[in-house]
């Protein structure tokens, strides 16, 4: 079995679901003849014909929309928005029907939809195209927020969401689309959503992170073994609802807890884990809780962009930092 | 830049426009077949040559008037909250009502009390809903329309949920009808022409209806856009644009019936702007008076849709006062009725705010729902 990208396990899941349930159809800009500005999309529309897999107009709000009235009649819409740049329209459609429809029709709708989009910075991409907002998705109730962190997770995750009753937005974090490639068997089994991933276990420290930032972090890891410091990698990979149990057992255990995400730091997703933390874990903490995530500033242009992202080094700083305070 | 210094000074300029060729044209159509006064300006079309349909017709928007203003009446008493009234607007949504098939899906705003009872949502519903109540979407009724949108309040957000239900339809090849109703304020927006054109794109079985009641909120048809009318935004879209007289019931389902018919068949979406006027407030919680004038309200009267038809069926001798009156004591008697169904629904435990967020409640929110649980029980 060859090994594959994390890009071409969004591909392998999108197929696996096209071909297992009639049902799905896959919808965007340039996801069809093109597969899709980052190939996500690639070879679907020659397997699957025009009407399953097909491009729409240029128009983020149709997209979203037209996503919600394809899942109410039963259809399984798989939509891809080209860079999270560009999915801000979508949110009106997401949270003024999408995450509400079920809700606001006692169960006799649904909106079993996928939005999937790229996300943040390190591929030295043109204005817009770097952005982290996963918080922004987060925030909406019944709405279903997903980052995979390697190829085997993209797979098993975006099964799971797909199947999903519910709206997911599936946020695919572009600069892992071709960094690494690892054994990803097409078996169609899903991964569970609202659970964290421990991906490393460890003794002293906590470290808590999703999406890009996971490479960073187990660096920081593998860095600090070398030093002696057993550190804990949790994946959170839904952010939404958040699996805080997850996290507060390893915290319980290790009693310091470092978050790692590339997404600004105000309001972001650490500040929701830290608050739950303090809430229910405070007396288990030996050391105030550490966040380490980019600048409360613009997304810097390509030639900055490194400067604003997480760094090893700066996670590995953190979590020494925690393990001086006691 | 600069020339370079063999190049002619200057060079001859055009005297005057340079030629042109006809690219395209478009024209925009309005169907009015009975006028204010209740004559007919053109001969009855199909269903109406029988005369129970005008007669039934008519009840029709005689019952959604008394719903109407019992809905209002509930409201001034609190037994609702804000309500938007649809007086004056009978003839459309009663003729989007009977043009649609049952298999077919509304999705209509705020304003389509009427197009809602004709489709089987029950009244008690209605009620229910605008009291505060999720529980008034359900469409529990033995004939409820079960894929039909929810009420949307968002101006014109609903019009891309109209592309992808349409869609679906198409790719399922079903011979049914997606209908989107919106207001004048609604082709202002992006939305609108997203939908518009994707449904051009597709050829979509889609029928847009525009309620044109000129005035989005306190801002009046003429300050909402330059265009002539709103049918011809169509067009930008490659979708066929027309307008009806909004208060003419009969041609309101001449007109979408013969649009939902060619929707059907695989002719692609349509557009149809309803020229009506909203004799009400927005709604309870609005005054017009701050707005428009008492003449202006006077002047749209005389346009009204019940009486125009009233008018007709009383000189054709297909109705008469006792009729009429029977009619109003049948229709009260209907809507007491849902009154006081209305009224005997128990009221929802806080906790079932949680019970239709996901398909099954994720454990991350159990907490908060066993608080609430908890919280009743102490």
């Amino acid at each position: 079995m060859s090994e594959i990208t994390l890009v071409e396990a969004v591909t392998q899941a999108l197929a696996h679901e096209l071909e297992a349930d009639e049902h799905v159809v896959v919808l965007g800009e340039d996801v069809g003849a093109n597969g899709g500005v980052f190939r996500a999309t690639a070879g679907l529309q020659q397997r699957f014909g025009t009407a399953r897999v097909f491009d729409t107009p240029l128009a983020e709000t149709l997209i979203a929309g037209m996503s919600i009235g394809l899942a109410a009649q039963g259809l399984r819409p798989v939509a891809e928005m080209q860079f999270m740049g560009f999915i801000y329209p979508a949110i009106d459609q997401l949270l003024n029907h999408a995450a509400r429809l079920r809700n606001r029709t006692c169960g006799r709708m649904s909106c079993p939809l996928v939005l999937r989009s790229p996300m943040g910075a390190g591929i030295h991409a043109p204005e817009h195209h770097s952005e982290s907002t996963e918080t922004l998705f987060a925030h909406i109730p019944g709405l279903r927020v997903v980052i995979p962190s390697s190829p085997a997770r993209a797979y098993g995750l975006l099964l799971a969401a797909i199947r999903d009753p519910d709206p997911v937005v599936f946020l695919e974090p572009t600069r892992l689309y071709r960094l690494a490639k690892e054994e990803v068997p097409d078996t169609g089994d899903a991964l569970p959503l609202d659970v964290c991933f421990v991906l490393r276990e460890g003794k002293d420290v906590t470290l808590v992170t999703w999406g890009a930032t996971t490479r960073e972090t187990l660096a920081a890891a593998a860095a600090l073994a070398d030093e002696g410091i057993e550190a804990e990698v949790i994946d959170v990979a839904t952010i939404a609802p958040l699996d805080i149990n997850t996290i507060l057992e390893s915290v319980g255990k290790t009693g310091r807890c470092v978050i790692a995400h590339e997404a600004a730091r105000n309001v972001g997703v650490g500040a929701e884990i830290a608050a739950r933390i303090a809430d229910r874990g405070l007396l288990t903490l030996l050391a105030p809780i550490k966040r380490v995530t980019g600048y409360d500033t613009i997304v810097p242009l390509a030639k900055l962009e490194q400067s604003y992202l997480p760094t090893p080094e700066r996670i590995a700083a953190a979590a020494r930092e925690t393990l001086e305070a006691a | 830049m600069r020339r370079p210094a063999d190049a002619p000074k200057t060079l001859r300029l055009a005297s005057e426009t340079p030629p042109t060729e006809l690219a395209a044209q478009f024209e925009v159509r309005c169907t009015r077949i009975l006028d204010a006064d209740g004559r007919l300006r053109a001969p009855l079309p199909e269903p109406f040559a029988d005369a129970s349909a005008l007669t039934s017709v008519y009840e029709e928007m005689l019952a959604l008037r008394l719903f109407d203003a019992k809905a209002v009446a509930l409201q001034r008493t609190g037994r609702l909250g804000t309500y938007p009234s649809c007086l004056g607007q009978e003839a459309t949504a009663v003729a989007i009502g009977r043009t649609m098939a049952r298999e077919d899906v509304l999705l209509g705003t705020y304003r389509e009390t009427g197009t809602m009872l004709a489709r089987g949502v029950l009244m008690s519903e209605i009620f229910l809903y605008w009291s505060g109540d999720e529980r008034g979407s359900a469409y529990s009724g033995p004939d409820a329309p079960k894929q039909d949108f929810p009420i949307c309040v968002p101006i014109a957000t609903h019009a891309p949920h109209a592309v992808g239900v349409a869609y679906a339809m198409k790719l399922k090849r079903e011979p049914r009808v997606a209908v989107c109703v919106l207001g004048d304020g609604a082709t202002s927006k992006g939305d609108f022409y997203e939908a518009l054109n994707g449904a051009g794109v597709w050829q979509l079985p889609l029928v847009f209806v525009v309620v044109n009641n000129e005035w989005a909120i306190s801002v009046p048809r003429s300050a909402q856009t330059r265009a002539q009318t709103l049918a011809q935004k169509a067009i930008s879209a490659g979708i066929p644009g027309e307008q009806v007289d909004g208060n003419d019931v009969i041609a309101v389902h001449s007109v979408l019936q013969r649009a939902m018919a060619k929707a059907r068949d695989g002719g692609g979406p349509h557009v149809v702007e309803a020229l009506t006027y909203r004799l009400h407030d927005h709604t309870t919680a609005d005054d017009a008076t701050r707005y428009r004038t008492a003449e202006d309200v006077e002047r749209a009267k005389r346009l009204d849709p019940l009486a125009r038809l009233r008018q007709y069926l009383v000189r054709e001798r297909l109705w008469n006062e006792q009729q009429e009156a029977a009619a109003r004591e049948a229709c009260n008697a209907r809507v007491e009725q849902a009154v006081a169904e209305f009224l005997a629904v128990p009221p929802r435990h806080p906790s079932s705010m949680f019970e239709h967020l996901f398909a099954e409640l994720p454990a991350a929110l159990h907490e908060q729902r066993d608080a609430v649980r908890g919280a009743d029980h102490e």
